[in-house]
């Protein structure tokens, strides 16, 4: 089986000189659920545009998306095969209706009408926002309108998915049904977060990435806790809950104060 | 909702709801143009108009007093554009007054043009308001897309109209901000203007910036310079009644105000 996705050798530098991404190689098999993680500006997102081509052209080094090398022929083809789900929706959702932009992938992939309906309505589904498809985006809460931004992608039916914080700014409760959703879907996943929480729970693998380097790869339940690795790279070992206070002592404490 | 004065659409079942988008807009253009057209002394034609645009308020079930009032913020506009005509039109003098060595006199002819172009613009933002009051905006670009508007004209409202709100929100968290830091009220004219001019600024700036993360997410969803749509929009008996009746109802006050001017 071919690997889901061959990185390798990969170098960019923005036009005014400031190198993004210096000499990045992994691969990801399928069915794989990665997160990319490292401070901000360590190249995440710049990575994630070039795996589905948008910054294609401006880079050196090669990239392969599900066997298929990423050149200018294949670069349609590849896109269709990659879903980048941008960090705020407002991007992602560009039509004045739900329904146009789920349908929007799959229509520029020149599917015929009925096809297409079959996939909004699927994808819709599949991000639990059946009946929404008259809604406009403006109307909707921001946990509403990131399931609609994956929907926007799922309807293009990816092998890949690749998503860019997906849970920055959701309140705990759209966070945990986000992060049920990404549990469920069966794609292969790179998640770029600062969620080490969400890390710890949704992928199995991590990458660290600093300063345009991948500076680790590996386990996570490895990388995570690993207080010396994360420290030099801006990151932070996550703290899991502490186990929560006995009920009892608190109405002492309550009643001490009122004393 | 904070954006509730963009949002003009309300809900309803009406018959007016009920139309085809394409034939309201059409409809509406056609009752600019003919209002437009009909001479300063068509007065029946006027009223005739009038309260046809009424009739559809009724009918669409909007309050009537809701709808006067949306429409008449237009009256200032037109008002000051039409100053100047009853001061520069011959005819029987009404009014008079010496401004040092000028003469401003008002004749029954420029005021007659006055108030016609009060109403005219009055009676085109009451139709417009009516327009969008009834349908719902998604609905108004595939009617201008089925109608052959040109592509780009189209995707641009489209835009303009999903982030018009968006940069509402923006404005409002720069404007909060703002309101956070300046504490007192001990402010100069010029500082305020200078904030201001920051704002906008900052504003153009995360506009742009957004403006390419929306490309991206464009091209990364297989965009090849055209959009592409479904449409679904279902011509129907009532649009065909609906359509004739009022081509029919236009001509007539069209007519009538050509008749009551003398062909003049």
């Amino acid at each position: 089986m071919d690997l889901a996705v061959r990185v390798e050798k990969l170098r960019f530098a923005y036009p005014d000189g400031r190198v993004a991404l210096d000499g990045v190689s992994f691969a990801i098999a399928p069915g794989e659920k990665v997160a990319v993680v490292g401070p901000n500006g360590a190249g995440k997102s710049t990575l994630f545009l070039h795996l589905n081509g948008v910054l294609h052209g401006q880079n050196e080094g090669r990239i392969w998306v599900a066997g298929v090398e990423l050149t200018d022929q294949s670069l349609r083809q590849v896109r269709a095969r990659v879903g980048l789900v941008f960090q705020d929706p407002d991007d992602q959702l560009f039509s004045p209706t739900v329904f146009e932009d789920v349908a929007f992938g799959p229509l520029h992939m020149g599917l015929p009408e009925k096809e297409v309906r079959r996939r909004v309505t699927q994808a819709l589904a599949a991000v639990g926002m059946q009946g929404f498809e008259d809604k406009m985006p403006h109307h909707l809460s921001l946990g509403e309108r990131k399931r609609i931004a994956i929907a926007t992608v799922l309807a293009m039916e990816p092998d890949i998915l690749l998503l860019d914080e997906p849970s920055a700014g959701l309140d705990p409760r759209a966070r945990r049904n986000l992060i049920q959703l990404l549990q469920r879907l069966p794609q292969t996943m790179l998640v770029a977060s600062h969620d080490m929480r969400l890390v710890w729970e949704l992928c199995p693998r991590t990458l660290i990435l600093d300063a345009g380097r991948l500076v680790a790869d590996g386990p996570t339940a490895v990388l995570l806790q690993d207080e010396a690795l994360m420290e030099a790279h801006g990151l932070e070992v996550p703290i899991l809950p502490p186990a929560p206070r006995p009920a009892a002592s608190i109405p002492q404490t309550v009643a001490a104060v009122w004393k | 909702m904070k954006h509730s004065f963009l949002d003009r659409y309300r809900e309803g079942d009406s018959l007016i709801h009920r139309l085809d988008p394409r034939l309201k807009l059409l409809g509406t253009l056609a009752f600019i143009l003919v209002v437009t057209n009909i001479p300063a002394q068509g007065w029946p034609a006027f009223l005739l108009m009038a309260g046809l645009a009424l009739l559809l308020v009724r009918l669409a079930e909007i309050p009537l007093l809701e709808a006067l009032k949306r429409s008449s913020i237009a009256l200032p506009f037109a008002g000051v554009v039409a100053l100047s005509v009853p001061f520069t039109r011959a005819g029987t003098v009404l009014w008079q007054a010496r401004l040092g060595s000028w003469t401003l006199s008002v004749t029954d002819a420029g005021l007659a043009l006055f108030l016609s172009v009060v109403v005219k613009a009055w009676l085109a933002v009451l139709m417009s308001g009516l327009l969008v009051g009834t349908t719902p905006f998604p609905q108004l670009l595939k009617a201008m897309r089925a109608l052959h508007v040109p592509a780009p004209l189209v995707s641009t409202i489209s835009f303009m109209y999903r982030y018009l709100f968006v940069l509402v929100d923006e404005a409002m968290r720069l404007q909060t901000a703002r309101e956070a830091r300046s504490v007192g009220s001990g402010r100069t004219v010029w500082w305020r203007a200078k904030v201001l001019g920051g704002m906008i600024g900052s504003l153009f700036i995360r506009s742009y910036e957004r403006s390419e993360r929306i490309y991206a997410a464009m091209l990364s969803r297989g965009f090849a310079g055209e959009i592409r749509s479904l449409e679904q929009l279902t011509w129907q008996r009532r649009d065909w009644l609906a359509g004739l009746s009022w081509s029919a109802l236009l001509l007539a006050a069209f007519v009538l105000g050509r008749l009551i001017s003398g062909g003049e």
